[in-house]
């Protein structure tokens, strides 16, 4: 593979985390991730299925430097990588309008002009599908869609290269999760977006993905295109897992 | 019979406690507690603000033949032992006590805010340090610990206020601390931190507009202890110094003529009383 063509490269990555045990003065150090190793190409949505606890969401804050204690290379060929939050109501600020929100990544992270910004903020919130009136409004007045719509906005008004989306539907219900699926599809068309998507719904992640990466306990148990996988699982948790979801034999 | 009867008295029991219940209410609605606390506090603002300009007699001139005065038309709340309107003193004794509890949650409220914020955002050895020196600190009563900067700085309106606001920091570094700490794991602030905001902007535009409310009550209260620890510290003499007016030094120099003079101590101690249940309805009622 070129080295052009990947945007994310993990080699070797162990991630940590620090347990406070009952009785000992030192906290333990857990082991989450175990020599995880993956690349990623541009333009692809890579699924990551695994059950809860398995280090879904530690890997992806891993790979955004949001973990201290970790060991293994990730080499990502992208200056800001973004990420849209599973929960709708949790990372949205619930003090500040969406416009502000919207603002944010431009006022800290670049010399665009204030008087840019709200224009911006506007173009791209109706690139998701609202429109600039919602910029004055506050995150409480919006419905869940609505405010994952306005996560994906902020998290792309810098075009960023990669997407991590971790579970960004599960909080979501069917309808709403349909039509947060079509546009994740549709900007990855308009912008190049690779997206890293977590789920732990395999029926969603078939839709929508490329590539598929099955983890448990830390660990790949496999991976490949999404028709290798659900076609012709070669790891017994994969034929579990697939099993459960689509009750096939 | 008796049957009935107990189930009589049972419902008249309930119907009792329902009637009582509800007269309760009223007082328990929290709008109700706000709205009261609110009028209550305004009105003793609006008399501060008038007292700063005008009270009906100069509070520190004294005349002789009115000495112990009682409560009249021409001297509303009585004169005290040397003659002094009583009603003014306690109109601009307001203005003291106001002025000090202010200056109290100022200083307690903005270092404890500051404190508290690096304390609850960043954790570990930061807080373990920053906590430990605020439980040090904690370990006296806040009124004891006033006492002691009271004597190292001397007495007076402004000393009294340092003092105070020293000995109001850990409380409000710790409520502070608590809110942050909830806070610094939620979502927005990992996105806020994604989008490039510094920790400073983090903690003090992202993370401090949502814990106003927290921040507004515990002011209130602060405000309300503050302004009894002035009475008490006034009380003991080390507070503001004669001749200025404060409810406590007023209350202090009527201990002499209880008897004598009632209205003396009656007055500003009322007056003490109303203020603060305005001002804890008030704390009360905040969302």
């Amino acid at each position: 593979m070129n080295n052009e063509d990947i945007i994310l490269s993990v080699e070797k990555l162990n991630s940590f985390y620090k347990k406070t045990v009952p009785g000992k003065f030192r906290r333990e150090r857990i082991q989450v991730l175990k020599d995880v190793t993956f690349d990623m190409k541009k333009g692809e949505i890579l699924g990551l299925v695994g059950e809860s606890g398995c280090g879904k969401s530690t890997l992806a804050k891993t790979i955004l430097n949001m973990v201290p204690d970790y060991s293994g290379t990730i080499i990502c060929n992208d200056k800001n990588p973004q990420m849209v939050f599973q929960d709708p109501h949790g990372s949205l600020n619930p003090s500040k309008t969406i416009e502000f929100l919207l603002s944010e990544p431009m006022r800290n992270l670049t010399d665009i002009p204030q008087s840019e910004w709200r224009d911006r903020a506007a173009e791209m919130l109706v690139r998701v599908g609202l429109d600039e009136d919602y910029l004055g409004r506050l995150p409480r007045e919006l419905s869940g869609g609505q405010r994952q719509r306005v996560c994906i906005a902020a998290s792309l008004m810098l075009k960023p290269g990669l997407l991590i989306a971790d579970e960004p539907v599960s909080a979501l219900d069917v309808t709403i999760q349909a039509q947060v699926c079509e546009l994740l599809l549709k900007l990855k068309e308009e912008l190049g977006l690779s997206i890293l998507f977590i789920s732990h719904d395999l029926r969603v992640v078939y839709q929508l993905c490329d590539r598929v990466i099955i983890m448990k306990n830390g660990e790949i148990k496999e991976s490949g295109t999404t028709d290798e996988v659900y076609f012709n699982p070669q790891n017994e948790y994969t034929k579990k897992l697939l099993n459960a979801a689509f009750g096939v034999d | 019979m008796a049957n009935t009867n107990m189930g009589k008295t049972i419902t008249a029991k309930a119907q009792n406690k329902k009637a009582f219940g509800l007269k309760l209410k009223i007082f328990k609605d929290k709008k109700t507690n706000f709205y009261v606390g609110l009028g209550i506090t305004a009105f003793f603002l609006l008399i501060t603000i008038v007292g700063y300009f005008w009270t009906p007699y100069n509070p520190n001139a004294m005349d002789v033949d009115a000495k112990y005065s009682a409560m009249s038309f021409t001297h509303l709340f009585g004169c005290d032992n040397f003659g002094r309107d009583i009603f003014s003193r306690v109109v601009s004794g307001l203005g003291t006590t106001f002025f000090v509890g202010l200056g109290t949650v100022l200083i307690g409220g903005l270092v404890g805010i500051i404190i508290g914020a690096i304390c609850g955002y960043f954790g570990g050895l930061v807080d373990e340090i920053g906590m430990r020196i605020m439980d040090a600190l904690y370990a006296f009563p806040s009124l004891l610990l006033a006492l002691v900067f009271v004597s190292l700085l001397g007495s007076g309106k402004y000393q009294v206020i340092i003092a105070l606001g020293i000995a109001f920091i850990p409380s409000f570094s710790r409520i502070v601390r608590a809110e942050y700490m909830r806070c610094r794991d939620l979502d927005y602030v990992k996105s806020a931190r994604l989008f490039g905001a510094s920790h400073f902007r983090v903690i003090f535009v992202h993370i401090l507009p949502n814990i106003t409310p927290v921040l507004v009550s515990s002011a209130i209260i602060g405000f309300n202890n503050a302004v009894l620890a002035e009475a008490g510290l006034s009380f003991l003499g080390i507070g503001v110094q004669p001749p200025d007016a404060s409810l406590g030094e007023m209350l202090s120099s009527a201990q002499s003529f209880l008897f004598s003079t009632p209205w003396y101590a009656l007055c500003p101690g009322i007056v003490m009383i109303i203020m603060i249940l305005g001002v804890s309805l008030m704390a009360e009622g905040v969302e």
